[in-house]
Formats: C-alpha cells, sequence, structure tokens
C-alpha cells in the first residue's frame, strides 16, 4: 500500500504522519508538494495538520485552490482514499469533499490536550479496526474546530452514517462539558457519501504509539492496511 | 478601481469573536444589542472584473458567511 502526505507551505504535522507511516507501519511513503498537480500510483493521500498559508482568509482555503488542492478532489473523484487530519479537515470541507466547515472554537482558546471519542462508524476502511461505540483517547491542538453543518444536512449525514466520531466523556457519554469547541452534535470526525473521504480534528499520528502513552491512534492506520 | 468586500458570519451562527466585543462594551457601558466580527478584502481591479464571482468562489464560505461587495 503506497501513501502521500500533501506538504503545504505552513503544514507541521507532516514529518509525523510521514514518519508513522514508514517507521512504525513500515509502508511505502513520499511527500507531495503543494504545487504537485497530480497524484498517481497512491493508494490512500493524507492531508496533514498545521496552518497552512497561516490560516490566512479562512483555515484550509488557499490550499484548497493549489494544483495539490484540485489533484486531491480529482483522487477523491476517482474513489481513492483520502484522510484529513486537523488542517487537513479543513482542507477537504474547502475542497467540498466533506460537508460542513470548520469555525472557530468556542471558547476562544486554542485547545492543546486529550480528548475521549466514541466511534459511531466502523464500516470505513478508515476505522473497520474498531467496534461501535468504542471509547478512544486521542489528542487535539487546533483553534478552529467547532464542525458546522446545517439542521437538515446534518440528518442526512446520520442518516447515511457519514458522522464517524463524536467528543465524550470517559464513559462514552457525549455531554456539552465533553464537547471541547461547541461543534454542532459533539462531532469531531465525519466521512463523504462514499466513505472513501474522512476528516477529523484529533490527531490520530500523534497517538501511534503506545510509548507516547497511546493506544488508539495506531488503529486506524491498521484499518487502514489491513 | 476599488472594490471592497465585506465578509460577516452568518446570522444566528455563533461568532465568538463578536461576543468577546460585545461584552467588552457592555462591561464598559454601552447598550449594545449585538456585535458580529468579520474582515474587509480590499481589491483593486479593472472595471469588468467579476468581484462577484472572486468574492463567491474564493473569499465567501457561503455556508458560514454572507458578504456586501462595495
Amino acid at each position: 500500500m503506497r501513501f502521500a502526505v500533501c506538504v503545504f507551505p505552513g503544514s507541521n504535522c507532516d514529518y509525523d504522519t510521514y514518519y508513522v507511516i514508514r517507521d512504525v507501519l513500515g509502508k511505502d511513503v513520499s511527500f507531495v508538494d503543494y504545487t504537485v498537480g497530480k497524484l498517481h500510483g497512491y493508494d490512500c493521500v493524507v492531508v496533514p495538520g498545521g496552518f497552512s498559508f497561516g490560516d490566512y482568509l479562512r483555515a484550509g482555503v488557499i490550499a484548497s485552490k493549489t494544483p495539490l488542492g484540485n489533484a486531491i478532489a480529482e483522487f477523491a473523484h476517482r474513489g481513492g482514499l483520502v484522510l484529513g487530519i486537523c488542517n487537513g479537515f479543513q482542507i477537504l470541507t474547502e475542497l467540498h469533499l466533506l460537508p460542513g466547515a470548520l469555525l472557530k472554537n468556542k471558547n476562544r482558546r486554542f485547545l492543546c490536550k486529550d480528548v475521549y471519542l466514541r466511534v459511531e462508524n466502523n464500516s470505513l476502511l478508515f476505522t473497520r479496526k474498531f467496534e461501535r461505540g468504542d471509547v478512544i483517547k486521542l489528542p487535539i491542538a487546533h483553534g478552529e474546530g467547532r464542525y458546522y453543518v446545517p439542521e437538515e444536512e446534518l440528518r442526512l449525514m446520520e442518516e447515511r452514517g457519514q458522522v464517524v466520531l463524536r467528543y465524550c466523556d470517559e464513559d462514552g457519554q457525549t455531554t456539552e462539558e465533553s464537547n471541547p469547541n461547541g461543534s454542532v452534535s459533539n462531532i469531531a470526525g465525519v466521512c463523504n457519501r462514499g466513505g472513501n473521504v474522512f476528516g477529523l480534528m484529533p490527531h490520530p499520528e500523534r497517538a501511534s504509539e503506545d510509548l507516547l502513552g497511546y493506544h488508539h491512534g495506531i488503529i486506524f492506520w491498521h484499518s487502514l492496511i489491513s | 478601481m476599488k472594490v471592497k468586500v465585506l465578509i460577516l458570519p452568518r446570522k444566528g451562527l455563533l461568532d465568538p469573536e463578536g461576543r468577546a466585543v460585545k461584552e467588552m462594551l457592555l462591561e464598559n457601558g454601552f447598550s449594545v444589542r449585538d456585535v458580529r466580527v468579520g474582515k474587509l478584502v480590499e481589491l483593486e481591479v479593472e472595471e469588468d472584473t467579476d468581484v462577484k464571482a472572486i468574492a463567491e468562489r474564493f473569499l465567501v464560505n457561503p455556508l458560514v458567511e454572507e458578504y456586501i461587495i462595495e
């Protein structure tokens, strides 16, 4: 399985992602620069976290208008697997590959901490090694992670299983207190209708080794490569 | 010519920045009902430039923002 890790000016989780794929998983991975307008020969494209183009105008929008942005959209439309983490999630919503938008956190703070998440859909290639309802712990690090989608669209997304992860407490209850950024319906991760594009605000690539004190990030990668 | 695109968060959507400014003004004795904080993009363009297209395709996310061209 061949991975691509997208690199935009301001990406800063690109090396973490590359490291996990190459050194932890032992898989083939290449960096792809934002000036490159095609993505051929890859099975999975990862759009990593960071502050692409300084988050100017809106987080993710400038990256979405680059040659690589267009190539990601084309790759996704061909059915390729696309994973967007944090800023990568923001870029995928700006590309309209995923529904909704990510707004400034409700409490106006940059949040850098661990959160609990409930796995709502384990039928994706990204999540199939989880059980539905699993409660997992991952770190978040974002200032603009408040997921928003209009009510009507949210209802359709629920029906189609597009809500993949929800913020919850340690017991798996989706309370207001466990919602760090004010996202609608505690949403932390969503997929497209085809299930081949997945975006999430938490960082599995920072939580993929037991040594770091996390045991769940690696499961996303194992789901992908199994 | 110079064209201004004023971008604001959609009404009804929580605007944390606007809320912070509102709270500041209330605490300083000004009775404001609502505050929204947006951004201003000033473009220097030819007369026939399609500013609406620029706004809708690049500058504004219509899902969460509204805009005025001046």
